[in-house]
């Protein structure tokens, strides 16, 4: 896995009062190590191979996953009733990530017998044929003896009686969830082809209180909500987050100094700094894909324009300049092209341009307006709020061609990417009370889900698969 | 264009702005001078809030403190221009007295783009003030774009309200 190790220097702006609204600071994750498993496997043949797009014919594969089972039951940071209890989670969180995306039936531990240690790398095939389960997932949870776990994590074909695929890891105590994430992907990405997603976080707006008093609060989670935290008090309203590639920084906007600011917040320390140093206010922030260059939009004298910045600090390049509004801006994976939003015709419209600012021209062309656009990872669509009466959340191509509406809600809005391009999460907000919550929705725009959320959300901006 | 009858009846009643009266006044009106309705000089009104208040700026100009725009617009039409009117006349009055113009824009747009159309919305109010005299640097913006709502219903009547460029007093 690469790694991006970016040394920053931001020039510090010591000012006590932009770090006024903020919390303590959240600890960084430790570092997940994949480890090889013992046995060599061939595993690159006689998989199953579908295309998400086409799920009607095998929505109901079904997936039993058992507890995962542990060498010795001995205590652990990670759950007070000991590994063999952790087991038991590890299987229920994979059974709810599995189930929350309309691809599988999956059978969690709470319905199913418990395999052995041994049975492991070894399944009894009587019990788990019959039980309309096709896959079987099994894996185990060993403390070692320098206080981190490892987890294994077994696919099995139960009709072939076959292994698919396997892979272990080795984690802190506090970062168990992420192996039960990984355990996922792995069965996720082997049963569908497609890339992982579920090692992810996702950034957001927490929101409390009436509608004329909404209190508005930079909060992060886990992409299936846990290790859900809130970085900032809620003193100073604060919005759009977009959270750096290697999850070490986030930008958001603050009123912290009674003005519209973008901040660039850095997880491990707890502290921010402005994005540029200026008296006009910025919006919209955005990362490049290598997290090597910020976009931000300034309003001068009332006119709003995209500007670039390295992250590293530096002198900023303005790439838009038209008396309309030009905001936001995405980039392409590749890094190459920026799609943004502009009313320069008249209304918000979808245009894109190099990454130098050159070559602009407008991609939306199907009546309503296109707004908030969001270049796919996989780079083959751009999803957007398309206005047209409500607010709803569409794809097109990066030609601007074959648009599709995927949501039918009366206000649905700022759509944001799986890691990998499969799931589109964007927020809805209620008629009248405006009251907000995380959806999600998939690309067949059929499998709709709320995101649960200890209060109201907006605003969410999921990251990149972890490493 | 704006379609805030309150704020026209309100515009109507002002003495020094009402060019269209339809019935004749039984005596000549005193000469049109600069003449925000009522604040008569500071020492003789015993009571009421202080010169640099809220309240003070809000009473002399009949809450004309206030422009409404229409979706998506942020043009200063007639009725925003009298009323700014009466804002610059106040503040050549009390040349001691800044102003922050906050811009809003109602729930029908998307966050970052009413942000900037708020933006947009509070420097049209500005450059408005100035073109009639009064110094920029005694007149900030702020926008909040769809975020500080004031009336709370999801149709025309409350998103009306909503678009609107509100002159604050800085204390």
């Amino acid at each position: 896995m690469k790694r991006m190790i970016l040394a920053l220097v931001f020039v510090a702006v010591p000012l006590a009062a932009q770090n006024q609204d903020l919390g303590a600071p959240v600890a960084e994750g430790g570092t997940l190590e994949r480890t090889t498993t013992q046995a060599s496997q061939a595993e690159d043949e006689g998989g199953l191979s579908f295309t998400v797009t086409d799920e009607s014919e095998w929505a109901d594969l079904g997936v039993a996953i058992p507890a995962f089972a542990t060498d010795r039951d001995i205590s652990t940071p990670a759950n007070s009733n000991g590994t063999a209890a952790l087991g038991r989670e590890v299987a229920r969180v994979i059974t709810s990530n599995l189930r929350n995306n309309g691809l599988f039936k999956p059978v969690g531990p709470d319905a199913l017998p418990q395999p052995s240690f041994a049975q492991i790398t070894a399944p009894n095939w009587g019990t788990w044929s019959g039980r309309g389960a096709e896959m079987l997932v099994h894996g185990y949870v060993s403390a070692r003896g320098d206080g981190r776990l490892l987890f294994g994590c077994y696919l099995y074909d139960v009709a072939l009686q076959d292994e698919l695929v396997r892979e272990g890891w080795v984690v802190p105590p506090a970062d168990w969830r992420r192996a039960a994430h990984k355990c996922s992907d792995l069965i996720y990405s082997r049963l569908t082809g497609e890339s992982p997603f579920f090692d992810s976080r996702i950034a957001y707006i927490a929101e409390t209180g009436p509608k004329d008093r909404r209190v508005k609060r930079l909060a992060i989670m886990d992409s299936d909500g846990a290790n859900h935290r809130f970085l900032t008090l809620g003193s100073a309203t604060a919005l759009t987050p977009r959270y750096s590639p290697d999850y070490k920084r986030l930008l958001y906007l603050s009123y912290v100094d009674g003005n519209p600011r973008i901040y660039v917040y850095d997880i491990g320390t707890g502290k921010q700094t402005l994005v540029t140093q200026s008296t006009n206010p910025t919006i919209a922030p955005r990362w490049s894909p290598d997290g090597r260059y910020i976009l931000y939009s300034m309003a001068v004298a009332g006119n709003t324009d995209i500007y670039r910045v390295p992250a590293s600090g530096g002198q900023s390049v303005r790439l838009t300049d038209t008396p309309g509004i030009d905001i936001g801006g995405s980039y392409s994976p590749d890094g190459s092209q920026i799609v943004f939003e502009s009313d320069r015709s008249g209304s918000q419209q979808c245009y894109v341009m190099n990454a130098d600012g050159s070559n602009q021209r407008r991609l939306s062309f199907f009546g309503g307006r296109c707004a908030t656009p969001e270049w796919s990872p996989r780079g083959d669509q751009i999803a957007f709020t398309r206005i047209a009466g409500d607010f709803n959340i569409a794809v097109m191509t990066p030609q601007g061609r074959n648009l599709r509406v995927l949501t039918g809600g009366w206000q649905d809005e700022a759509p944001t990417w799986a890691p990998n391009g499969r799931i589109i999460q964007f927020f809805r907000t209620e008629r009248n009370t405006g009251r907000s919550a995380l959806w999600q929705v998939d690309l067949t725009g059929r499998n709709e889900r709320r995101l649960p959320t200890p209060v109201d959300a907006s605003d969410p901006a999921w990251g990149p698969i972890l490493p | 264009m704006n379609s805030n009858f309150k704020l026209a009846l309100l515009l109507a009643g002002t003495a020094a702005l009402g060019a269209c009266s339809k019935k004749a006044p039984e005596q000549l009106p005193p000469p049109p001078a600069e003449v925000a309705p009522t604040p008569a000089p500071t020492p003789t009104t015993p009571s009421g809030p202080a010169v640099g208040s809220q309240a003070h700026f809000e009473n002399a100009v009949n809450g004309l403190n206030v422009i409404y725009f229409d979706t998506d617009r942020f043009n200063i039409d007639n009725t925003d221009a009298a009323a700014l009117q009466t804002q610059a006349q106040y503040l050549a009055r009390y040349p001691q007295i800044a102003i922050t113009v906050e811009g809003h824009a109602d729930e029908r747009g998307t966050r970052e783009y009413n942000l900037a159309l708020g933006e947009r919305r509070a420097n049209a109010a500005k450059n408005y003030l100035v073109s009639l005299g009064v110094a920029a640097g005694r007149v900030n913006t702020v926008s909040y774009g769809k975020e500080r709502p004031v009336a709370l219903g999801s149709d025309e009547a409350s998103w009306s309200q909503n678009r609107r460029a509100v002159s604050v007093v800085v204390n």
